[in-house]
């Protein structure tokens, strides 16, 4: 081999370092290295030039599924303008009454559950969410004479694997359910992930939150509580987890620490 | 050479193909041909990504040490995948949401990884390119032919266009359920598999034993 070596002894250390052997040690972290560096810098600029493309289309999923929770979903429209019929209001759910001083357009849900100054961390944190912001995007549906026909709030907790964002459409009583629908989580495909078939989603429809007594009962069980079936989900078969994190957020949302200052209001016609 | 490179591209479609004569990329195929518009979307992918990892990976291939070619082969086919779905995200949002995990799983598909070390690493960067498009849609050709079938008959439809009006429309054709589900992926794949033999005998593997009574007469 040395002699192969003399033969053509390469100019410059650049050359002679690239013709040293592969196998040679420092070759093998030379090359390591310099791989991972050039496909490291490929994949974050595609995600960085990326990104804002991925926004928008996040961002148009979204009003897609808050369309479809309200059931006035209409694929060959375009989404912006039917997204138009919602009037969307920023609700500071302690008061459950509405905070004009945000702007809902320009309000950032995600991000204001992160600022301390519009946040609480949740010590009773049955959804498994750790910060609950204080102000929440709502959208409201009107029909034609005016008057409030469904309600559209966001929800979130945790699963089994990730954190599952949705939103929940009440009638204008404040306690019938018209749909129920996840955008966004990372179940497992096949169990946890059946939370976004229709027909697991069908069952939400006409189902009840509260008994005649103002009690919460709603539930996501294998079984029909006893309050009966009004207030029952049955829960993924084969998902227990992902369900019970279905039911502790549904419950968290709808619960007195959630929306329930909102729908009391709602109830008694003060929005 | 034209004609070995028009060979390398043909080849693996029926008389070499990855999916019924290596057996290779059968997990992908069960979970992703349900639907033809998802089928033909992950077929277009994976040949993206076998044509150009095993171009990329024949390009360094001298410089490759031995030791760690199979790390090195892996990093070029993830960043390949990873790009692959950053670009589904921004340009088929629906899509890249009903792929889920598979686009991410492209990575550990045996296609990409076997053409990678087995062709690519010997062979330059153009020969290996059409390589690995050929065997990207040998794969697809497969992926294709199970999604019409299955979706055909489990859900009347091709590409979502209602061809068989399914009886819970108001139509005559009561749907197959099983056809949606992963199993029958098997069955239509073992199915083809048969048939590609049958058509071609020479594809039949040599048995590993012999029965003796068929011997003795």
């Amino acid at each position: 081999m040395p002699d192969d070596q003399n033969k053509s002894q390469p100019k410059g250390a650049l050359r002679r370092f690239l013709a040293l052997s592969p196998d040679s040690v420092p070759k093998t972290i030379f090359i390591a290295v310099a791989v991972c560096l050039v496909a490291s810098m490929i994949v974050s600029a595609a995600a960085v030039a990326l990104r804002p493309l991925q926004a928008v289309n996040a961002l148009k999923d979204k009003q897609i599924n808050i369309l479809q929770v309200a059931g006035i979903y209409d694929p060959d429209a375009d989404v912006i303008e039917s997204f138009a019929a919602f009037e969307p209001h920023v609700l500071e759910l302690e008061t459950g009454t509405f905070a004009d001083q945000f702007d809902p357009a320009s309000f950032d849900d995600r991000a204001a559950a992160d600022d301390p100054s519009l946040s609480v961390a949740l010590v009773n944190d049955p959804a498994g969410i750790g910060r609950k912001a204080e102000y929440v995007t709502v959208y409201l549906l009107r029909d034609a004479a005016g008057e409030i026909d469904k309600v559209i709030l966001p929800i979130h907790g945790y699963g089994l694997w990730s954190t599952l964002y949705g939103f929940i459409a009440l009638e204008e009583n404040g306690n019938e359910i018209y749909g129920l629908q996840f955008y966004e989580h990372a179940e497992t495909p096949g169990l946890g992930a059946e939370v976004d078939n229709p027909r697991w989603k069908a069952q939400w429809n006409g189902k009840k939150l509260r008994d005649d007594d103002g009690t919460l009962q709603i539930s996501v069980s294998k079984t029909a509580p006893p309050a009966g079936e009004e207030y029952h989900i049955d829960a993924l078969a084969g998902a227990t987890l992902t369900s019970v994190g279905v039911d502790n957020l549904v419950t968290f949302w709808m619960g007195e620490a959630g929306y329930e200052p909102f729908l009391e209001n709602l109830k008694a016609g003060n929005i | 050479m034209a004609h070995k490179r028009r060979e390398m591209l043909i080849d693996p479609l029926v008389d070499n193909n990855p999916i019924t004569l290596q057996v290779l990329g059968i997990c992908s195929a069960l979970a992703v041909t349900s639907s033809l518009q998802v089928a033909f979307v992950m077929s277009i992918a994976v040949t993206l990504v076998t044509g150009f990892s095993s171009m990329f990976i024949s390009m360094i291939r001298n410089q490759i040490p031995g030791s760690i070619r199979i790390i090195v082969q892996m990093v070029v086919i993830a960043s390949l995948v990873i790009l692959v779905d950053q670009l589904l995200k921004a340009f088929a949002f629906e899509i890249s949401k009903t792929l889920s995990v598979f686009v991410g799983l492209i990575i550990t598909n045996c296609i990409v990884m076997g053409r990678a070390e087995a062709f690519a690493m010997k062979n330059p960067p153009l020969d290996s390119f059409i390589d690995g498009v050929g065997n990207g849609l040998g794969y697809g050709l497969i992926l294709m032919m199970v999604g019409v079938i299955r979706e055909l008959f489990g859900a009347g439809s091709l590409f979502g266009i209602t061809i068989l009006e399914t009886v819970n429309n108001g139509g005559w054709y009561v749907p197959n359920g099983l056809l949606l589900l992963p199993p029958s992926a098997f069955f239509i794949i073992g199915l083809i598999i048969w048939a590609f033999r049958t058509w071609k005998p020479a594809q039949v593997e040599e048995r590993e034993y012999k029965i003796q009574a068929v011997e003795a007469h």
